[in-house]
């Protein structure tokens, strides 16, 4: 019963941070409908010649604590599709940023870690859910990022909600099958179960934007981490929709933060950061320096590496090959007797 | 309290015990020891050094240094046996083999536990009740394994990873052995082992046990050397997965040194476990708990409970009885029956516990030894405790890996898990209470790979061990120690 009241006090946080932020910002997208209603009922414009309506634009931001900040640095990079045609400024994130985001992904991991795998499965669920509301729009983002036609562009939006929906059910399953009950040779009960190793940096592959994003994301939290993620350069596009799909899924601010920006720039600060217990190099040039130099770095701390494989096939069954070098395996003992 | 010192004062006369040495004859040592590659003895390139008997300081044989040309050679050679022998064997096959190490350690178990005293300084209790026979069980355990690693539910296919280069530690020489090689064999790998420099003895004994065996050659290879000699067998491109339990600033130089390639490593490091004691915990039994904790194997253990964390309330009453406890145990002869306390396995090592002692009492800590006589030869350290330490002294924080206690306390549950998980460490963990909501909710909160609840020093090879944090990762022991050793 109280897991159920948690769950639904946790559901309306997210909805809360964003109502305080949409006065201060404005552009942000949920505001649209709010302030049509407020202006459909004035009067009906005069037949005059109207002029063409300009769009309204998204502003491309990060996703901090469940908030959407613009770069401390104030610096933005243009996103461009393969055609050369603008698509957006995105934000830049810078060091501080990134450090920002690991003290939001480690406040919230251990509450994001206590919710039931009962809970945590029906949020997954739920991204799951938001993502296929907006089908149409990762699909036309896809396509214009990835310069690939729209039906490839739905192909692999399909995938990525496919798969958040394939980890959901991941949830309450990790601890029956990656844990065990061990005989031991003398009057002690030992019980081995997995726990989530804490924060986890991710840098995500540059292709395919979105479901990259997802088959790194999706496997990190499922088991309890909070991350901070990568979205390298255009898939900042994506990535960005991808957060504010988190943002009402009642996923709690700060277990899934997004930097958008140049993996290069932001790499080594997270390989070498103190506070991440684990990093993913999928996004990484496997047997590059770069590669190399992080593995370096997060050897400082003993970080949890997931090295990058060349070719790596994405939309391949991934098994649980990105979700158990994110867990830790907890043996407890206790005597038997009376 | 007058009372129950007077009472244990009595207890000691009363328990003087007459010296019951275990006899060495069962041991045979060679005046020299070379290379164990391709089944055979050989003599390495990189010439000598001597392993001593740190209880009395005398030679105990001459060992082989392997030097860059050894390892290149062992590599090859379990290269070969890799592709030619143990990787096409069925697994039933494997499994004889390994059953019959297991078996011929049971046999040679006196000789080994001996050998072990001598070579490393540990109790013979200890060596002859825990290290031996937990290697024996470890062979045992994996040795079954062979032939079901498709049930282990780690994948539809595991494979074999080919060539496994170990280096292990210097504390628990034999059954750091077995944690090693046994998981390896089993899962079809071969084996190039480096035993630490300070005791080699029991790991060559190991490779006679298997040419026993009629192990086929090249499967285990034993690499006799110091600190280059590990280096060299874990940056060497053929070898295809990297295991090495030891201390946490040597694991932080093996995962640089193995970063870009595409090496499988297993880390088994440093640690500082705090042991929890709850106002309404079984005290007679916590004492015992603690005690063990630290004072097993003189403290080289990386799961030691160095730091003891009481509840206020009861932090007086417990640690006057630590006090009375730790006047009862005896230091000495390792080869003694009697022995709690051996000697400290090398000058370095006595050398870095007095370092970190004398900075706990420069710090501000008070120390506390029973009064006990140590012997003139050897390398001995009395049973230490500190009471009066803050989180910020270094023997807070620091492993000593020496038997030395430091003693915190605190007032609330959240306090304790606050300040148990207050360290970079995190390989284990003792908790002490009669609640049982209590005991599950602190087991969950301890960022380590074991929790012992009412008890400590626990080890069996179906359970799995490692570490959170900087005390490493992968595990070893249980179904989970597979994975170390397979490609799934």
């Amino acid at each position: 019963m109280s897991e159920t009241k948690k769950a639904d006090a946790k559901k309306t946080e997210p909805k809360k941070a964003e109502a305080k932020k949409t006065p201060k910002t404005g552009k942000a997208s949920k505001a649209a409908p709010q302030e049509a209603v407020v202006t459909s009922p004035a009067p009906a414009p005069t037949p005059a010649p109207a002029a063409p309506r300009s769009s309204v634009r998204k502003t491309y931001k990060l996703y901090i604590g469940g908030a959407f900040p613009r770069s401390e640095s104030g610096r933005s990079y243009v996103v461009t599709a393969p055609s050369g045609e603008f698509l957006a400024n995105a934000a830049q994130a810078s060091r501080k940023d990134a450090r920002d985001a690991v003290r939001a992904a480690r406040s919230a991991q251990a509450g994001w870690a206590k919710a039931t795998a009962y809970n945590r499965g029906q949020i997954l669920y739920r991204i799951a859910e938001m993502m296929e509301e907006r089908r149409d729009q990762f699909a036309q983002q896809i396509a214009s990022v990835e310069g690939v036609n729209v039906a490839a562009g739905y192909a692999q939006v399909d995938a990525a909600v496919d798969r958040w929906v394939w980890y959901a059910g991941w949830s309450d399953k990790l601890m029956q099958v990656l844990g065990s009950a061990n005989p031991v040779a003398g009057p002690y009960w030992n019980i081995s179960s997995p726990e989530p190793t804490g924060v986890v940096a991710l840098l995500a592959p540059a292709r395919p934007t979105l479901l990259g994003l997802t088959s790194v994301l999706a496997p990190a939290i499922v088991g309890g981490n909070a991350v901070v993620v990568v979205a390298p350069d255009a898939a900042a596009v994506p990535a960005v929709t991808l957060g504010e799909v988190m943002a009402t899924s009642d996923l709690p601010g700060g277990v899934v933060n997004i930097l958008t920006g140049a993996p290069a720039e932001l790499a080594p600060w997270l390989a070498s950061h103190l506070d991440v217990n684990a990093l993913d190099l999928a996004g990484i040039e496997a047997g590059s320096t770069l590669a190399r130099d992080l593995e370096v770095s997060a050897a400082e701390n003993l970080k949890r590496v997931v090295r990058p494989a060349a070719g790596y096939d994405w939309s391949a069954d991934p098994g649980l090959a990105r979700v158990k070098p994110f867990l830790e395996t907890k043996t407890v003992w206790h005597p038997v007797g009376i | 309290m007058a009372n129950s010192a007077a009472q244990s004062t009595a207890a000691r006369g009363l328990f003087e015990y007459a010296p019951a040495p275990e006899s060495r004859s069962v041991v045979d040592l060679k005046p020299s020891y070379g290379l164990f590659v391709d089944g055979e003895f050989a003599d390495g390139s990189g010439g000598t050094f001597k392993s001593v008997n740190p209880a009395t300081e005398e030679v105990l044989a001459e060992v082989a240094m392997a030097d860059a040309a050894d390892v290149d050679r062992a590599v090859a050679v379990a290269r070969r046996a890799y592709d030619e022998v143990w990787s096409r064997m069925p697994g039933s096959e494997r499994a004889k083999y390994i059953f019959r190490i297991a078996r011929i350690i049971q046999e040679r178990a006196r000789e080994l536990a001996v050998l072990e005293s001598l070579d490393n300084g540990k109790p013979i209790r200890e060596s002859r009740d825990v290290d031996i026979p937990l290697a024996a069980a470890h062979f045992f355990y994996y040795a079954g394994w062979a032939d079901k690693l498709g049930y282990a539910n780690l994948g539809p296919d595991p494979r074999p990873l080919g060539v496994a280069g170990q280096v292990i530690p210097w504390n628990f020489p034999l059954l750091m052995l077995a944690w090693k090689v046994a998981p390896a064999l089993a899962c079809g790998n071969t084996v190039v082992l480096k035993p630490a420099e300070t005791t080699p003895l029991t790991a060559l004994l190991f490779a006679e046990i298997c040419q026993q065996a009629d192990l086929p050659p090249g499967v285990v290879n034993i690499l006799t050397g110091a600190g280059a000699t590990g280096a060299a067998v874990v940056g060497h491109p053929g070898v295809d997965k990297v295991a090495f339990t030891g201390s946490t600033e040597v694991g932080r130089m093996i995962a640089k040194q193995v970063a870009g390639t595409s090496k499988k490593v297993t880390l088994e490091l440093g640690g500082k476990a705090a042991n929890l004691v709850f106002d309404d915990a079984p005290l007679e039994q916590a004492i015992e708990g603690i005690v063990d904790g630290i004072f097993f194997n003189q403290g080289h253990v990386c799961c030691a409970g160095s730091r003891l964390l009481v509840q206020e309330s009861v932090a007086e009453e417990v640690v006057d009885r630590l006090r009375e406890r730790m006047k009862t145990l005896r230091v000495g002869d390792p080869l003694d029956k009697n022995t709690d306390i051996g000697a400290i396995n090398s000058a370095e090592q006595l050398a870095k516990i007095r370092t970190l002692t004398e900075a706990g009492e420069a710090e501000g800590a008070t120390r506390w030894s029973p009064p006990c006589e140590l012997p003139e030869r050897g390398f001995f350290f009395a049973p230490t405790i500190f009471t009066g330490v803050s989180q910020a002294h270094r023997i807070a924080h620091e492993e000593i890996f020496g038997p030395v206690l430091s003693v915190l306390t605190f007032r609330t549950p959240a306090e304790a898990v606050e300040k148990a998980n207050n360290t970079a460490y995190g390989l284990s963990a003792g908790v002490w209470t009669d609640k049982g909501s209590r005991i599950l909710w602190l087991a969950k909160q301890m960022r380590a790979g074991v929790v012992w609840a009412n008890t400590f020093n626990r080890f069996d090879p179906t359970s799995p061990f490692g570490g959170y944090k900087e005390s490493g990762y992968g595990r070893e022991g249980g179904r989970h120690g597979l994975e170390a050793y397979l490609d799934v």
